[in-house]
């Protein structure tokens, strides 16, 4: 599709046109941190961050949502029925998503979006929304969205793909959908296309860190389980939560009812596997009762049991969050090895 | 688009103490939009989220039969937030059903063959379910036994129908009880591993057992269903995870990649075999 080059004296005034038709969200600084927020009226991006704090995946998926509202007053007719509240869908842009978050609402998709059930909050956000990408012109250390299915460049997920190039950006349309968004912003100087590719090629030479996933799918679910080193690797877990907080490829949640007088709502919030509440029984039995099952869950979940019922790959875009924002180090990057490369004969006692 | 999460507006019609700690009830509920129990189709070995309004939802095994019709039932054990409030309510009261949410017991598969149901202690509900279910279609399945244990008699659910069904010919019961003083106590004494070693017949290789109850009776059974000859593959079990959304999608629920609340509850012992044992 079509690349336009956009000049920056031109990007305000763009985006100023952009806010007629759309609800904007972009990554803003609060003191050293960014993360993506509803910009106000005439409030630019700031694209001066290696990746926000935090995923974007509260853009269509926010951390507490109103699922229903009710009314407790047996005076009303429709007292103690569930509704759904008037929510906001019209369309919105995300604009500076890097590629790995574009690309986790894909992973993310295929538990929201099944056969048999669809979510209809997150469906109708996602539908709603045009991602605008800012490329990575310098990836980070923690980096590894090349061995993780995506990419500095990475087009999949994305309406528009969008390059800095000093005192221009190149933007790629990469969907109809993005197309007119950048009709929308009056952006229509058309450029060369090959300047794009001369930066993706640079920008993928300097990301040195990677994974292996190659044997994931082989491995024996319950050999995998059983293997030795996740009392190591969780040693030093706080089971803070953290990891999936920041994660753009986590997304469970829990469901909360909560009154106000007479009235109320069901909402659900962001919920943690690495928390011992997600799974307790109301008996007191916990089937992930330790830290050491818990951490064992996360991973196995993304580098596992995803990879089996997709055949997808893994459900981790290579973002590196969980890895800079662990306040223990604990690494995927050295997990997945140990994952990939797990021989149970190996390292079962040789008696015999 | 159909909101997955919307339960369906009931009223309770009814509840019933069901047992002498009173910590049992079941409740009786009807639908206040009648095409909603149509939309409400299920099969036995289902279950629901109950929502009561203001305090949350919970899974619950769906004790009427697909036979039955006009209302569906619950029984509940009083164990925490939703349940204890639950407990408080009464005929008249407007609450929420969701469903009918995971898999049932295989009933395609057990067309034509021996059934044996075993259950303990609370974990009846859905063998209730599958009993009157089978008794409404009695000429598709083979010889039927049951063998149903509790503490003592007074903690034996659907009493009245456990009556009946003694009576009748075409269904084996031995209803058991851990121990008892009750002079009239005509059944059986003893845990129900040892009543299923004395009770139960071998399976001819094609018995389907269904086995709900306490992970303990589970733990103790299954070596007796073993030497009887049931594979893997004919022991049926049904799981409790702890649920919030019922539909696969809030994550917590999990066995190694299955869903309990979706690709479940119901799985054979073989399947169970190659998933992490959390639950
Ligand atoms: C498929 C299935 C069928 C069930 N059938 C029955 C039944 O027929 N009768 C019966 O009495 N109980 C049944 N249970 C167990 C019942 O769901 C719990 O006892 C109940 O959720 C406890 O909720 P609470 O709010 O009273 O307890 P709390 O401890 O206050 O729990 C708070 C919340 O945690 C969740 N939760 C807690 N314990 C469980 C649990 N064991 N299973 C699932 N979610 C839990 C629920 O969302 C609950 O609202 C079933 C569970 C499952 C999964
Ligand atoms: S961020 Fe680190 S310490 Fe915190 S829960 Fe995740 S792995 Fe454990
Ligand atoms: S698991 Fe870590 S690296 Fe992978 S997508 Fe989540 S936060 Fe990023
Ligand atoms: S209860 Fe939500 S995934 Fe099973």
């Amino acid at each position: 599709m079509k690349v336009i080059k956009i000049d920056k004296k031109d990007w305000a005034g763009g985006l100023g046109k952009l806010s007629d038709a759309y609800r904007l969200f972009g990554p803003v600084k609060d003191k050293d941190v960014s993360d993506f927020k509803e910009l106000a009226a005439g409030e630019l991006p700031d694209f001066d961050f290696l990746n926000t704090n935090l995923s974007a995946k509260s853009a269509v998926f926010p951390q507490n949502e109103v699922m229903f509202e009710y009314s407790l007053d047996e005076s009303q007719e429709d007292h103690h029925i569930m509704k759904e509240p008037e929510k906001d869908y019209s369309p919105r842009a995300v604009i500076g998503i890097r590629p790995c978050d574009a690309a986790a609402f894909l992973l993310v998709k295929r538990n929201f979006d099944t056969p048999e059930y669809k979510d209809p909050y997150w469906i109708r956000a996602y539908e709603a929304s045009t991602f605008v990408g800012l490329a990575c012109n310098d990836p980070g250390k923690t980096c590894f969205c090349t061995t993780a299915g995506c990419g500095p460049f990475h087009e999949d997920g994305l309406d528009v793909l969008i390059a800095d190039a000093g005192d221009h950006f190149l933007a790629k349309a990469i969907t109809e959908k993005g197309e007119a968004l950048l009709q929308a912003a009056g952006w229509g100087a058309e450029a060369d296309g090959g300047q794009i590719e001369t930066m993706k090629k640079a920008a993928e030479a300097k990301i040195s860190s990677t994974v292996s996933t190659d044997s994931l799918k082989d491995k024996v679910t319950t050999e995998l389980y059983d293997a030795s080193f996740w009392e190591d690797t969780a040693f030093a877990c706080l089971n803070c939560g953290t990891c999936t907080y920041v994660c753009p490829t986590c997304w469970c949640f829990d469901i909360q009812d909560e009154n106000y007088g007479k009235a109320g709502i069901r909402m659900r919030n962001w919920d943690s596997c690495m928390y011992p509440l997600f799974t307790i029984h109301g008996s007191g039995h916990n089937p992930r009762g330790t830290k050491t099952q818990r951490v064992r869950q996360r991973f196995m979940h993304k580098l596992k049991y995803y990879v089996d019922k997709y055949g997808a790959g893994i459900q981790c875009v290579g973002c590196g969050r969980c890895v800079r924002l662990c306040p223990v180090n604990i690494d995927i990057r050295e997990v997945c090895e140990f994952m990939n490369s797990y021989d149970p004969a190996a390292t079962t006692c040789k008696a015999a | 688009m159909q909101n997955p999460y919307w339960p369906y507006p009931v009223r309770i019609d009814n509840v019933i103490t069901e047992t002498e700690d009173k910590n049992l009830k079941t409740f009786k509920f009807i639908f206040l939009n009648p095409e909603d129990e149509e939309k409400f189709a299920y099969k036995a070995g289902q279950f629901a989220e109950l929502s009561i309004t203001g305090k949350g939802e919970i899974p619950i095994g769906i004790a009427s039969s697909p036979t039955e019709k006009g209302f569906v039932m619950f029984t509940v054990n009083k164990v925490g937030l939703v349940s204890s409030f639950l407990h408080a309510m009464r005929p008249g009261d407007i609450m929420g059903i969701r469903g009918p949410l995971g898999n049932w017991y295989p009933w395609e598969k057990m067309e034509g063959k021996n059934v044996i149901i075993i259950g303990g202690g609370f974990a009846f509900t859905t063998l209730r379910s599958s009993i009157i279910y089978m008794l409404a279609n009695r000429s598709k399945f083979k010889d039927i036994h049951v063998i149903y244990g509790a503490r003592s008699p007074g903690m034996l659910l659907y009493r009245d129908e456990l009556a009946e069904w003694e009576k009748r010919d075409d269904i084996n019961m031995h209803i058991t009880v851990d121990a008892t003083d009750d002079p009239d106590w005509k059944y059986n004494v003893g845990f129900v591993p040892t009543i299923t070693e004395q009770k139960a017949p071998p399976s001819d290789g094609e018995t389907y057992a269904i086995i709900c109850g306490p992970p303990i009776m589970i733990k103790f059974t299954q070596p007796v269903l073993d030497k009887l000859g049931y594979d893997n593959d004919h022991i049926i079990m049904s799981l409790e995870n702890r649920m919030k959304c019922g539909i696969g999608i809030c994550g917590r629920c999990n066995i190694g990649k299955e869903f309990v609340c979706k690709d479940g509850p119901v799985f054979t012992l073989g399947e169970l075999n190659t998933t992490p044992k959390e639950y």
